[in-house]
């Protein structure tokens, strides 16, 4: 069982280096299983998607096998410390990886998006190949944006603030590396399969069953370490933000596994059919669907904001009371607000008109999160003008508020029976999304990446600026765009002449909306530009940033 | 245990922890934040006492307001049916030429046959009716099956190679893919076909197409090459062409044949609507 690579066989040499750990076991035995299924799937796979996929997946089993293997040999017996010289010893080389890899889907989700931006303006883009379709490409789009790009971000940053406010290093020698490339190897998965034509037709749950089990195994994961990480803790109370991460975290599970319960047609094969059925499949999808706003793209970039803006802008956060009332607000209503996605439809009315009130509801609880966020600025309000990072940060913050608001406001009965299926509810997904997750994100990194490459600050805050100008002008185009082409859209469906005929064709209203496309798409190139901005940014920082001087990272007295 | 400090900056207590350096207010919950926040509460259920809003055992609570929204839009498509029945009778049982003549019918007809043009026809022949490579143009005088009201309104019912029985259809052979004509003689007939609305082929031998012609198209096309509407075959010497009017388009026409479809409508759109686009369609570009 002991292997030596300097083939000493004396008893020292064999007494240094111990048995590989329980938990470095227990994941060799588990991707070997993995391993030898994937290479009884990839022979017996009736269709040629699985069939690629289980390569895949005996590939990257392999490749765990291999760098579990090195790692217990290159550590040679030792296991990292959790302290040195009395500081925590933080784990950050998954937080490292997490981050460049959210850089690198950010920019790859943000293009994809621009293309089908482009299809929707000028059909003729889909070259008329089934894999560059607006049907493919679009879930291609929503899952780079939201589940890679946002949830590296997510998992980079929980992964460090989670250290950094209990003053303890995340356990396990295995895990954290096991939930960010197994998280990754999930979204290749589902990102190949949707090009190949592989998906369970459920919003943002596209992927099929297999990709599920897969991300369940590695959600677990990531909670039981999130969790051993707060029982380490050498701080007496859990800070605000893992609240939040931890809220993430633990509804994601729910969701993904209740909205994703389905049978397959053959373990060696893609198809599997979902157990909900009909209007029951619609609820439970929009359940899942409304929560991953509320849990994945709300409470875990709130808990980003909560630690990224007052270590920024050095103050304290304006409101405790405040963030105990919302949170709890929060979590309690967004769970029943999904209905709101199903007005006018089979749905009973009744449950539609529950998912309104909770929406409304919901408003101000949303609010007490942008509150807290913005005022604690108060003091530090001067540093915008100098720091474009805090400026990205609080940006953010008022875009959250303003799609909060705008949110409710849309669920309201009447105003859903002018807003929805038109382009006024992708006008709001992207305030949200480009405006509140993707600066909250932009200026989280900015922020992390100097720190856990242990740079002065990041290479040029000249650049952090023209990123900051070039997207919020993108932003405007597209939000601006995007409203009154929606709103316009909504009108024409529902004018009628006075003899009562519908007075534009679906036709008529799909031409008066294309040069609003244009400008939604050159709204989303400027977004891009600024990405790009972004990780040469971060590159040049990582690669040619000043260092930071060692004394300013003194252990930090605990509190009492 | 905390121990409370005073912000310098805002004067307000902070909660007396601090996580890697970042402290927390003790500010109170804004007093606005709050009462908005409670309105929203009454507001909510407020109106969950007048909208149907919680699921009992069987059925659910149908609100003060008694309010169904199925039973509203059904009333509302039943006002809009009653507010056109009267005219819609008197479009049902009016023939074409009547509902032509008649300018209330025709007003009425006209707003009908737009509707249902865009929303059944233009994705096709486009929300202008200008027709794109394959779809028939429907704003000029060229009519393949004919252009008067009785055409169109007959066109519009079978269809073009639907799945109609009675549906107008006919086949032109495939002169090169069934091997009826070989590839300089459909260069030669495509030079004669093309030099009678001024265009030419090159290489073409114009008087042997002209042999070719007689011999195999003019029984549809007619001696003339005028075409039929009796057979749908179209006026080859108008410069008008449904599949391109260039060399290359009209010998690969000649050599695969085109049979394009058009829908029956008949059964799928009620006959009043019927008769509206027919109109409709005959006021675009029809003709005698």
């Amino acid at each position: 069982m002991v292997s030596n690579r300097h083939g000493a066989t004396n008893m020292t040499a064999l007494r240094a280096k111990p048995l590989m750990s329980l938990e470095e076991i227990g994941y060799t035995v588990f991707l070997g299983l993995l391993f030898l299924y994937c290479v009884l799937a990839a022979g017996k796979a009736v269709d040629p998607g699985f069939a690629f996929h289980a390569t895949l997946g005996a590939i990257a089993s392999a490749a765990g096998i291999f760098l579990i293997v090195r790692s217990y040999i290159d550590r040679d017996g030792r296991v990292e410390p959790d302290e040195i010289n009395g500081k925590p010893n933080y784990n950050l080389g998954p937080v490292k990886f997490a981050s460049i890899a959210a850089m690198f889907w950010g920019i790859a989700g943000f293009s994809v998006g621009i293309w089908i931006a482009l299809e929707l303006a000028f059909p003729l883009l889909n070259l008329d190949l089934p894999w560059t379709t607006f049907g493919r490409m679009r879930p291609l789009h929503t899952s780079a944006v939201i589940f890679a790009f946002g949830g590296n971000v997510l998992l980079a940053t929980s992964f460090y603030v989670v250290q950094r406010t209990s003053r303890a290093r995340m356990p396990g020698l295995v895990t954290p590396w096991f939930v960010i490339l197994g998280y990754n190897m999930f979204i290749v998965i589902a990102g190949t399969g949707y090009l190949l034509g592989i998906g369970q037709s459920k919003e943002y749950a596209e992927p099929e069953w297999y990709a599920d089990l897969w991300l369940t195994i590695v959600w677990v994961a990531y909670l039981l370490i999130f969790l051993a990480t707060l029982w380490r803790r050498k701080e007496p109370h859990i800070y605000v933000a893992n609240w939040f991460y931890l809220a993430f975290i633990v509804t994601i599970a729910m969701l993904h596994i209740v909205n994703n319960a389905a049978v397959p047609v053959s373990f060696f094969g893609s198809k599997s059919y979902v157990v909900w059925a009909g209007v029951q499949d619609a609820m439970v999808q929009w359940w899942y669907g409304h929560n991953a706003v509320g849990f994945f793209l709300t409470a875990g970039f709130l808990a980003i904001m909560y630690y990224f803006v007052p270590k920024r802008a050095n103050r304290p956060v304006y409101s405790y009371r405040l963030s105990i009332i919302h949170f709890w607000a929060l979590i309690f209503l967004y769970i029943w607000a999904g209905p709101h996605h199903l007005h006018y439809t089979a749905l009973p009315e009744w449950a539609s008109t529950l998912g309104m009130v909770f929406s409304v509801m919901l408003w101000m609880p949303s609010w007490g999160g942008m509150i807290n966020g913005l005022m604690t600025l108060s003091g530090a309000w001067d540093k915008l003008r100098t720091d474009p990072v805090l400026r990205l940060l609080v940006v953010s913050v008022a875009f959250y508020g303003m799609s909060t608001f705008e949110g409710p406001l849309m669920s309201v009965k009447a105003v859903n029976s002018l807003s929805h299926y038109t382009d006024w509810t992708i006008g709001h997904v992207h305030s949200g999304a480009l405006g509140w997750v993707g600066y909250v994100s932009f200026g989280a990194l900015y922020c992390m990446v100097p720190w856990i490459w242990g740079k002065r600050d990041v290479y040029s805050l000249k650049l952090v600026d023209w990123h900051f100008w070039i997207s919020t002008l993108g932003i405007v185009l597209y939000i601006t765009s995007m409203w009154v082409s929606g709103i316009m859209q909504g009108l024409m469906w529902r004018a009628y002449t006075e003899l009562g005929f519908l007075q534009y064709s679906f036709v008529e209203t799909v031409e008066a909306m294309h040069p609003y496309y244009v400008i939604r798409a050159m709204g989303g190139i400027l977004f891009l530009i600024g990405a790009l901005i972004m990780a040469f940014n971060l590159y040049m920082t990582i690669r040619h940033g000043e260092a930071e001087k060692p004394a300013a990272d003194v252990a930090l007295a605990p509190a009492e | 245990m905390a121990h409370e400090e005073i912000d310098k900056v805002t004067g307000v207590a902070t909660t007396g922890h601090e996580w890697d350096g970042i402290k927390e207010l003790n500010n109170p919950l804004p007093r606005w934040w709050l009462w908005v926040f409670y309105a929203t509460i009454v507001f909510a259920v407020g109106y969950v006492f007048v909208y149907p809003a919680v699921p009992l055992v069987s059925g659910y609570t149908t609100g003060l307001l008694g309010h169904s929204q199925r039973a509203s839009a059904l009333a509302d498509a039943e006002a809009g049916k009653a507010a056109r029945a009267e005219i819609g009778q008197g479009l049902a049982e009016a023939s074409l030429d009547q509902i032509k003549a008649d300018p209330k019918m025709l007003e009425f007809a006209m707003a009908q046959g737009k509707a249902a043009f865009g929303d059944n026809c233009a994705p096709c022949h486009g929300s202008g009716a200008t027709g794109s490579r394959g779809y028939p143009n429907l704003q000029d005088d060229d009519w393949l099956w004919g252009g008067t009201l009785d055409d169109i309104h007959t066109t519009i019912t079978v269809g073009i190679r639907s799945t109609s029985e009675d549906t107008r259809v006919n086949d032109m052979p495939r002169f090169g893919d069934d091997g009826l004509l070989d590839a300089k003689q459909i260069r030669d007939v495509a030079g004669f076909v093309l030099s009678l609305s001024g265009g030419s082929v090159q290489g073409a031998d114009v008087a042997a197409g002209k042999e070719i012609f007689a011999e195999n198209c003019t029984s549809c096309h007619g001696d003339d090459a005028k075409g039929s509407h009796e057979l749908g075959a179209p006026n080859l010497t108008d410069h008008i062409w449904l599949y391109g009017g260039d060399e290359a388009s009209v010998i690969n026409t000649i050599t695969h044949a085109h049979r394009g479809v058009m829908p029956t409508w008949g059964g799928k759109l009620d006959p009043v609507t019927i008769k509206s686009l027919a109109v409709y369609v005959h006021d675009l570009g029809g003709g005698t």
